[in-house]
């Protein structure tokens, strides 16, 4: 079978807390808390970005994998927040990984299904029989503007995937894609903050395409909801996922692993990756996983994974993401994170 | 001012390559074309660990221009594990948290920005474990 | 190898010379040291100096100070070695003469820092670009490194530290060129703002502008020109790894042994034979581990061999009687030839508040980035 040979994560160790963020803003954070169910979110340090976010998450993922990089033949970094707006971030990541030259790169923007995306298409490199092995990656420093509901979501991390043919630790099952051009969510050219639709970005939007692609994968594959060990849904903020899932037929134990947006935030194209990646951490041989991502613009990738005994191996090779999300937290008050953000107007 | 190609993008600076003396086996990073131990020229690749020690340590509160908005700062010299001797800034902790053999991990980090608008360079820092 | 005189000297005032332009300043200090010499021309100049290039955009500054000294067409050339440009540039002449090419050579040394260039980023140049600058570092950061290592090796305290600048600036209280002539307390120095832990403002050297020149001239030369002759009995140069995570000890700056060993050689005298030095205390760490390595002291001891009083004015072995480079200033390219000035001073008996009991000879520490170069000349009236 062709799926994921290794996987790995990183978060940053910066936190802010909604509470902080909220005062700035004269907002109430238990309305917000309640709301959108988010405690506090990761920021990346002043010295981080999608690069190295993706550098450190690949190197958990080769070492699980096992891999000599050399013989990934494609790497794909998908993100909102590339640090260049012409210029590759795959190519800097390949050659920390010694990746270079003989690879084929590409950095992908879908909102925040970019990473799916850049898993799908590695996925079926090796499908195709193009490449050995191809990575995808899934990393954000993601941005909201200052006082919009974004900002107490908009947070920093990412996850890497390996997929191959042997020593697979989560065999592919299906797949399946729904799109269509739904401007719920936007950044223009040059443009420092995304804009969005407020509500619009709710049932026309997440809640159509998540449970367009969802349900569809699930009538073609013929599963179940209860054949599934564990289910993860794109995470905006703390509330969209667990309705998805409940109208789709999942319940929140099944969900509950990969549901880390309370202490990550929503770090866009590394969402529903890490969510996943959390779930790998836990996930048993021959469990079935339903990863749903969701992109504004707008649309979702659905992927059916089933687990080998591999992952009894592997696990324990890299830092879980339990780990990164609960431990050595370093916390910021609202002029350090603008500082670490960006957000202040500095001369040249 | 504009850093040269080669001083961004040399593959010692991301991927810690090294060389190992053929003759006296000592490791140089960065790799020189002449042993600084026995005078040889053959050299096998090699790569330095990402785990180390701090040898002595200091926090930078006055910086050069594109430092300036990273102060204060620590940096290390950090020995690693194959007895090789790095400069480097050691991040995610405080000035007080460093002493003198505390163990670290290399990590990919981005160093500094040539402004907003100029290249943005990368390479290895140092995280306390 | 024909013997080598020092026959005159000059210096302007270190400070923040705002009016004052790079060749401006270094034509002051030449006209005085020829003037102090009584000649009437020279036969070739070095000139030390770091940076220009980088300091006021100027490179090219042999040819530019022989054409406004008056001097052109005399072969001119500019020496760099960092910090110690200057006592490189008198090695070089020191050479000439004694290799009988020439009779009467000007070394000098000009910087010009404080207007404009980003300085901290200018002085990092003489550190490992690539390995060390490309990270963050700065020049009081290598120090603090040295100091944290000293610290913690030989148990050298903050308060030792602090005594080096104590005395410097209680010397250069005396000196009318200095730009810091004034007195400093050990709390002063402890609590001063910090620049790279432990290292203070009050650990560091400041940035200056300035210059300083001396003639050179053969012995036979010298004789006849009826001056006091102080006659160079020693020059010592040595380099080091540039980065100092190279070196196989942080503590040891072992260029400095080297130089000191090679001029002790030539000029066949000890440590002990030495009545006072001018070293380089680019920071307080500095000169206290620069009289280890000149033989003054045990290793690991310079810290309470300081404290102890040994090295003030009265002290076993005086250094720095000038103020050194922490209450003079430090123009970095000037600077190793400030301490020729400061020596012959003293040799000649002429240093007044500041004057060294019975000095007969006199050395002279130069050295340049975090120790990676340094020259050592020894002098004798």
């Amino acid at each position: 079978m062709i799926g994921i040979v290794g996987y790995g994560s990183y978060l940053p160790r910066y936190r802010i807390k909604v509470e902080d963020i909220a005062h700035q803003w004269g907002r109430d954070s238990e309305t917000i808390k309640r709301g959108l169910l988010l405690k506090e979110k990761t920021v990346p340090g002043l010295d981080e970005d999608t690069i190295t976010i993706s550098v450190e998450a690949a190197k958990n993922a080769l070492k699980r994998a096992g891999i000599d990089p050399g013989e990934i033949g494609a790497l794909y970094i998908g993100s909102e927040s590339h640090p260049y707006a012409v210029k590759p971030s795959g190519t800097v990541v390949a050659e920390a990984l010694g990746v270079v030259p003989n690879v084929h790169i590409a950095d992908y923007e879908f909102a925040c299904k970019a990473g799916t995306e850049a898993m799908f298409v590695a996925y079926g490199l090796v499908k195709a029989d193009l490449v050995k092995y191809a990575m995808g990656v899934g990393a954000d420093t993601s941005q909201g503007a200052p006082g919009d509901a974004l900002e107490f979501s908009a947070s920093a991390g990412g996850s890497a995937f390996i997929f191959g043919k042997e020593d697979v630790v989560a065999d592919v099952l299906d797949t399946f894609s729904y799109t269509t051009d739904t401007p719920d969510f936007w950044r223009r050219e040059g443009a420092f903050y995304p804009l969005h639709g407020g509500r619009f970005t709710g049932i026309p939007a997440y809640f159509k395409h998540v449970l367009g692609a969802g349900k569809a994968i699930l009538e073609r594959s013929g599963y179940k909801p209860s054949d599934f060990a564990y289910a993860i849904f794109h995470m905006p903020n703390g509330k969209f996922p667990l309705t998805a899932g409940k109208k789709l037929g999942f319940t929140k134990e099944q969900m509950e692993p990969g549901w880390i947006v309370p202490l990550m935030g929503n770090t866009y194209s590394g969402s529903s990756p890490t969510g996943f990646s959390a779930t790998l951490d836990i996930a048993k041989p021959k469990d079935l996983i339903l990863l749903v991502s969701f992109g504004s613009g707008a649309g979702s990738d659905a992927f059916i994974f089933k687990m080998t005994d591999r992952i009894n191996e592997v696990r324990d090779k890299a830092e879980k993401l339990k780990s990164m999300l609960e431990n050595n937290r370093i916390y910021l008050d609202y002029g350090q994170y603008a500082k670490y953000r960006g957000k202040i107007i500095m001369n040249e | 001012m504009p850093s040269p190609g080669y001083r961004r993008e040399m593959p010692q600076r991301y991927r810690l390559e090294a060389a190992k003396c053929k003759k006296c086996g000592k490791v140089s990073f960065p790799p020189r074309l002449v042993c600084s131990g026995c005078g040889s020229r053959e050299f096998d690749k090699t790569k330095l660990s990402d785990n180390g020690k701090i040898v002595t340590y200091t926090t930078i509160r006055v910086a050069p221009a594109q430092f300036t908005t990273q102060v204060p700062y620590s940096i290390a010299i950090v020995e690693v594990d194959n007895g090789v001797r790095i400069t480097t800034q050691v991040v995610d902790c405080k000035p007080e948290d460093l002493e003198i053999g505390k163990k670290v991990k290399l990590v990919f980090r981005k160093l500094y920005s040539e402004g907003h608008t100029g290249i943005i360079c990368y390479g290895y820092k140092a995280i306390l474990i | 190898m024909r013997e080598v005189a020092v026959i005159g000297c000059g210096m302007t005032k270190f400070g923040e010379l705002w009016k004052k332009s790079l060749r401006d300043i270094f034509v002051e200090a030449a006209l005085k040291a020829i003037d102090d010499a009584g000649v009437d021309h020279i036969e070739s100049m070095y000139v030390g100096s770091m940076t220009p290039g980088l300091f006021v955009g100027q490179e090219h500054i042999g040819a530019l100070m022989a054409d406004y000294l008056g001097v052109a067409p005399i072969p001119a050339v500019r020496v760099e070695s960092a910090c110690c440009s200057g006592g490189m540039a008198l090695r070089l002449g020191f050479f000439e003469i004694a290799s009988g090419y020439s009779d009467l050579v000007l070394v000098g040394g000009v910087e010009k820092m404080t207007d404009g260039a980003d300085v901290t980023y200018a002085l990092a140049s003489a550190a490992d670009q690539d390995y060390e600058v490309y990270h963050g570092i700065t020049f009081p950061g290598l120090y603090a490194m040295i100091a944290k290592a000293h610290m913690h090796h030989y148990g050298t305290t903050r308060k030792q530290l602090a005594a080096v600048s104590v005395k410097n600036h209680y010397n250069g209280s005396f000196n009318p060129n200095a730009q810091f002539p004034k007195e400093v307390t050990i709390d002063q120095v402890i609590n001063a703002t910090l620049v790279a832990d432990p290292l203070t403002v009050l650990d560091s050297s400041p940035v200056s502008d300035g210059a300083a020149c001396a003639i050179l001239v053969s012995m036979d030369l010298a004789k006849k020109l009826n001056k006091p002759v102080i006659k160079i009995l020693g020059s010592g140069a040595a380099t080091d790894a540039l980065a100092l995570h190279t070196r196989e000890d942080i503590t040891t700056l072992k260029a400095v042994k080297d130089s000191a060993e090679s001029a002790y050689k030539m000029a066949g005298i000890k440590p002990s034979d030495v009545s006072f030095a001018e070293v380089h205390d680019c920071f307080s760490i500095a000169e206290i581990c620069i009289i280890e390595e000149l033989g003054f002291v045990k290793k690991g001891q310079g810290g309470p061999f300081t404290e102890k009083g040994n090295t003030s004015l009265e002290g076993k072995i005086p250094v720095n009687p000038s103020g050194g480079l922490k209450s003079k200033g430090h123009p970095v390219g000037a600077t190793g030839i400030a301490q020729v000035v400061e020596v012959v001073e003293q040799l000649k008996g002429n240093a007044g508040k500041r004057q060294v009991k019975n000095a007969k000879i006199g050395l002279a520490q130069n050295m340049g980035g975090s120790g990676a170069s340094s020259v050592t000349h020894i002098f004798q009236i």
